[in-house]
């Protein structure tokens, strides 16, 4: 019997305001535990929250990118449930006036997983999204083996909750999901949405049923991932899992999962409880606020998001479909392309040499493009003096290490070590001319009709010039003279 | 005049003192603390005191600050750095504040020295001031006898003397309740006008802070000092504030005051009515036009407001879990345990009582009949002071219907308790805002027991009923009477 699997995500997202959702401590990673809290973020008695707007605008952005629809009421409420993790015993939230609602994530070959992306099930498939809302983090607990310590750092930094469409058919869709997204978040400036720094966070929900069944399966939960490809290993698990239950005629039940990434299972956490009662009511202390005032700058922020930059590649810079996807890929990536091409006569060129030699010598030297040692001018420079034949593309490699090790410009490298082809046709005919004086025998075999005697001339013209002769040049002036 | 005298003084009488330099903002304080000394074991009205703080503010004070060099006392249940906050619970015994409420900063700001806490209903659940986990508050007019609550502490050391003034909370009538039943001006403003940060929550859309004091002057003082907008409370409300003592000791001509046709209902002592009937007689004769207004929501006020009230409740006490702070349960088996038992040993029966509520008015299933329909009636509950507003300027009515009770007579039964709540609790469902001012004495087993008027005002008209209070205050002697324990002892 063939097994389909439906997918959902429920993905959290660390906004990367400067300050907590409802007090002035900084929002950062790593700090010392408890050294970024106060009465606010701590539930101490008596404390109130206070709204951060940006917040509320990098989320209506967000609802922007994903082509949601923008609720005109902003509204939180407060869920109740009691856990130490939580310092008011009830996080702020939003029930039933989300901030977005619809909108889709579209996803993008390149996104795929490698071994994937030559066996995309749905190219250019769109996943829908139920709803995105804002809400607070609650703090991280730290077991220990006789006590657990709260850090509550992070309690209080902005969390958007993303939910899709239960649409998802494939672990190598969720990736490009998850990919696709976390792309939109980082154009936006959003999120840094760093699944290890727990900035971006994913649980799923997965059901398994036999293909001729229209109904959908038990839906199973699974949590505790911690990289995009641990959603991934962890659902293939899990299809797996329930469709070899499914095969031996077992009857699957609603649980929550966990994954365990080290083992690469999941394991069983809880099975259906009765609904929790979380006793959602509009929180008092916030006054609802109109998004209509953060709509025009949300608007304004709205960044050309990675699908139209490819297409715009593509027509204005002539890179292949390949090249652009690449390129934008990256949002750093993209830019640097773009600063790089702006003004070059050959920005398909341009787009080889970043693609190629200096991708590969920011990996090997553990650097990113942010911290690329060549300026986005400089590449052009480089790539223009190879095009214009000042240099060969031999030589431009060396210059390329050589800018890339030292900073230096290619026009300083190649005047400093004279290595600039000579290119002057009236002085190589002067070279061509001793060569071929001195060379009687090989002149008169190509003559006769032995090409390869030619290269032997060209050599001998490239010697003479101590290799700065454009050996293209001289290959065509040789040609012509003998010829001649 | 004996510095043993001090403490009898209005605000504005200390202040002429300070601001001529006839007495030092030190010399107050150790006249005020041997007052407190002397009357305390009759009336246990502080729960906590730190006078070495409050010498050490007094060598600095500015007397020439709106509320230069005056000690104020503070309901338990705001937070000032360093002084413990316990909201008169077990569960925040030992609890001590890292921080000042905004309230509390606008005072240090005016120059005022809040020195000491005063005793309430736990969480500022109750009327009479008998539901604190610390120690049960007489009143100083017959010590066998409630201040009133939930601010009874902070009425009981004003109208002992044992207090210049004080700050309460008023979520369904705790200032005006203790205020009217301890022969004192308290005042509820309007919601909003008053921050909420750092006082502690009981219910979030109703709870306000505002003024117990001798006179309406005082209130007027107080008011100036900690109104306003604050940042860290997105429920104020953004309109400057006034001097308050601007408007006192303009007559009354053509001031339209509604008396709700409503309020004449059973069971109000015989006394209180008279009394406020001559109230309102007296406010005629300074000028005032009576008219009749009606408000015909008001019988459901009660239960709107034990709906709201505890359904907020049950979420904002919800952070008292033994986790961070506070009591906390001992060996506790697991996490659920630790969670029942630090509330169950934490709490008071009163507050179990209204969080049970609360959580059952917002489950699932009952939310929307309960809790949304509370909402629904609580709009027209507003809708009926709005209308009411277009006929009058201010409506007036009874404090309370009775007199203050003996202690221990109503504790049996909580209902009998809500009801008394009746004429005041509807003011903070609606956000105006409300005065209690004496005017008269019932007279109960040879013990004069303080009546209170009720003044209540559009949202943000604090300066409208100020000059009501005053005016009517003015023009009778209620205000310069003091209680026996404030006569006594000195």
């Amino acid at each position: 019997m063939n097994y389909v699997a439906t997918i959902g995500l429920e993905v959290h997202v660390q906004l990367k305001t400067r300050s907590k959702m409802f007090c002035a401590c900084a929002v950062e990673f790593g700090a010392a535990p408890n050294t970024r809290t106060c009465p606010i973020c701590l539930g101490l008695p008596g404390a109130l929250p206070a709204m951060n707007h940006e917040a509320l605008r990098m989320t209506v952005l967000t609802g922007l990118m994903l082509d949601c629809d923008i609720a005109p009421v902003c509204k939180f409420d407060r869920k109740n449930y009691f856990y130490p993790d939580m310092p008011k015993n009830y996080q702020i939230s939003q029930y039933d006036m989300p901030l977005c609602e619809n909108g889709a994530v579209p996803l993008h070959d390149l996104a795929y997983p490698k071994d994937a992306q030559k066996n995309i099930g749905t190219p250019d498939k769109e996943v829908h999204l139920v709803r995105i809302h804002l809400e607070e983090d609650v703090a991280k607990s730290f077991h220990f083996e006789t006590s657990t310590g709260i850090d509550f750092n992070r309690a209080g930094t902005p969390l958007m909750e993303i939910v899709t469409q239960p649409e998802i058919s494939s672990p190598e869709e969720a990736f490009a999901f998850l990919t696709s997204l976390k792309q939109i978040l980082i154009y936006g400036e959003v999120s840094d949405a760093d699944m290890e720094k727990g900035q971006l966070r994913c649980d799923c929900n997965v059901s398994v049923r036999p293909q001729s069944q229209s109904e959908l399966g038990a839906k199973i939960e699974i949590k505790n991932m911690n990289s995009i490809s641990g959603v991934r290993r962890a659902l293939a698990f899990e299809i797996q899992r329930q469709t070899v239950a499914l095969g031996n005629g077992e009857k699957l039940q609603q649980e929550t999962r966990g994954w365990d990434d080290a083992a690469g299972e999941t394991f069983l956490m809880r099975t259906k409880e009765s609904a929790h009662d979380y006793r959602y009511f509009p929180d008092p202390d916030l006054m609802p606020v109109k998004t209509e005032g953060l709509l025009p700058e949300a608007r304004a922020r709205v960044p050309e998001l990675p699908k139209a930059k490819r297409a715009r590649f593509v027509g204005q810079y002539q890179v292949t479909p390949y090249d652009a996807g690449v390129l934008a890929d990256d949002v750093e990536l993209a830019r640097y392309f773009e600063a790089a091409a702006k003004g070059s006569k050959k920005p398909k060129n341009v787009a080889n040499w970043i693609l190629n030699d200096l991708q590969s010598a920011l990996s090997s030297a553990g650097k990113t493009i942010n911290d690329c040692p060549i300026p986005p001018d400089a590449l052009d420079e480089l790539v223009n003096l190879i095009d214009s034949g000042k240099i060969s593309g031999k030589q431009g490699k060396e210059v390329f290490g050589e800018m890339f090790s030292t900073g230096k410009r290619a026009g300083a490298i190649v005047k400093d070590k004279a290595i600039e082809q000579v290119s002057d046709s009236g002085a190589i005919e002067k070279l061509v001319n001793e060569v071929i004086a001195a060379n009687p025998k090989p002149a008169a075999d190509f003559k006769a009709g032995n090409a390869a005697s030619l290269n032997f001339l060209k050599g001998q013209v490239m010697k003479l010039s101590k290799g700065k002769a454009n050996p293209q040049l001289a290959g065509e002036i040789l040609e012509k003279k003998l010829k001649g | 005049m004996s510095r043993s005298d001090l403490p009898a003084l209005t605000i504005a009488d200390l202040q002429s003192l300070l601001r001529r330099k006839e007495v030092s903002p030190r010399q107050v304080l150790e006249s005020l603390r041997a007052r407190i000394e002397s009357v305390e074991p009759k009336i246990d009205a502080y729960v906590s005191i730190d006078f070495e703080a409050a010498l050490k503010e007094a060598e600095t004070a500015d007397v020439n600050l709106p509320l230069g060099g005056v000690p104020i006392a503070i309901k338990d249940i705001i937070n000032v750095a360093g002084q413990p906050c316990t909201c008169g619970s077990k569960i925040l015994a030992g609890y001590r504040s890292p921080y000042d409420a905004t309230v509390i900063e606008k005072l240090r700001a005016a120059g005022a020295i809040p020195f000491g806490k005063t005793n309430m209903d736990e969480f500022a659940m109750g009327s009479s001031t008998e539901n604190s986990s610390v120690k049960v508050t007489r009143n100083p007019w017959d010590v066998s006898r409630v201040p009133g609550g939930s601010s009874g502490g902070s009425a009981a050391a004003v109208a002992a003397g044992a207090a210049f003034g004080a700050l309460g909370t008023d979520t369904g009538g705790s200032i005006r309740q203790p205020a009217s039943l301890s022969g004192l001006v308290g005042l509820k403003p309007s919601y909003g006008r008053v921050s909420r940060f750092g006082v502690i929550a009981f219910a979030s859309s109703l709870d306000q802070v505002g003024p117990l004091t001798k006179t309406v002057r005082d209130a007027a003082m107080i008011m100036s000092a900690m109104a306003g907008p604050d940042r860290h409370d997105s429920t104020s409300l953004p309109d400057p504030v006034p001097d308050y003592t601007k408007n006192l000791g303009r007559d009354l001509k053509g001031v339209r005051l509604g008396v709700p046709k409503e309020y004449r209902v059973e069971g109000i002592d015989p006394q209180v009515s008279a009394a406020v009937n001559a109230a309102i007689k007296q406010l005629e004769s300074l000028g005032a036009e009576i008219v009749d207004v009606t408000l015909p929501h008001t019988d459901y006020g009660i239960a709107v407001y034990y709906f709201i009230a505890t359904a907020e409740a049950s979420a904002n006490l919800a952070r008292f879990d033994g986790v961070r702070y506070g009591y906390r349960a001992k060996d506790p088996k697991d996490l659920l345990d630790h969670y029942g038992r630090t509330r169950e040993e934490g709490f008071g029966e009163e507050v179990k009582r209204r969080i049970i509520l609360g959580t059952y008015v917002l489950s699932s299933g009952y939310y929307d009949a309960f809790y949304v329909r509370a909402q629904k009636v609580r709009q027209l509950i507003r809708q009926d002071f709005v209308k009411a507003f277009e006929k009058c300027d201010a409506i007036v009515s009874p404090t309370t219907p009775e007199p203050a009770f003996k202690l221990g007579e109503r504790t049996t039964n909580p209902l009998a308790m809500y009801l008394a709540d009746i004429f005041t609790n509807t003011a903070n469902l609606a956000g105006i805002c409300g005065i209690s001012v004496p005017c008269g004495f019932a007279k109960e087993n040879g013990s004069q027991l303080p009546i209170g008027l009720q003044i209540l005002g559009k949202s943000l008209d604090e300066t409208r009923i100020l000059q009501i209070a005053h005016a009517y205050e003015q023009s009778t002697d209620w205000h310069k009477a003091r209680s026996p324990i404030a006569l006594d002892s000195k």
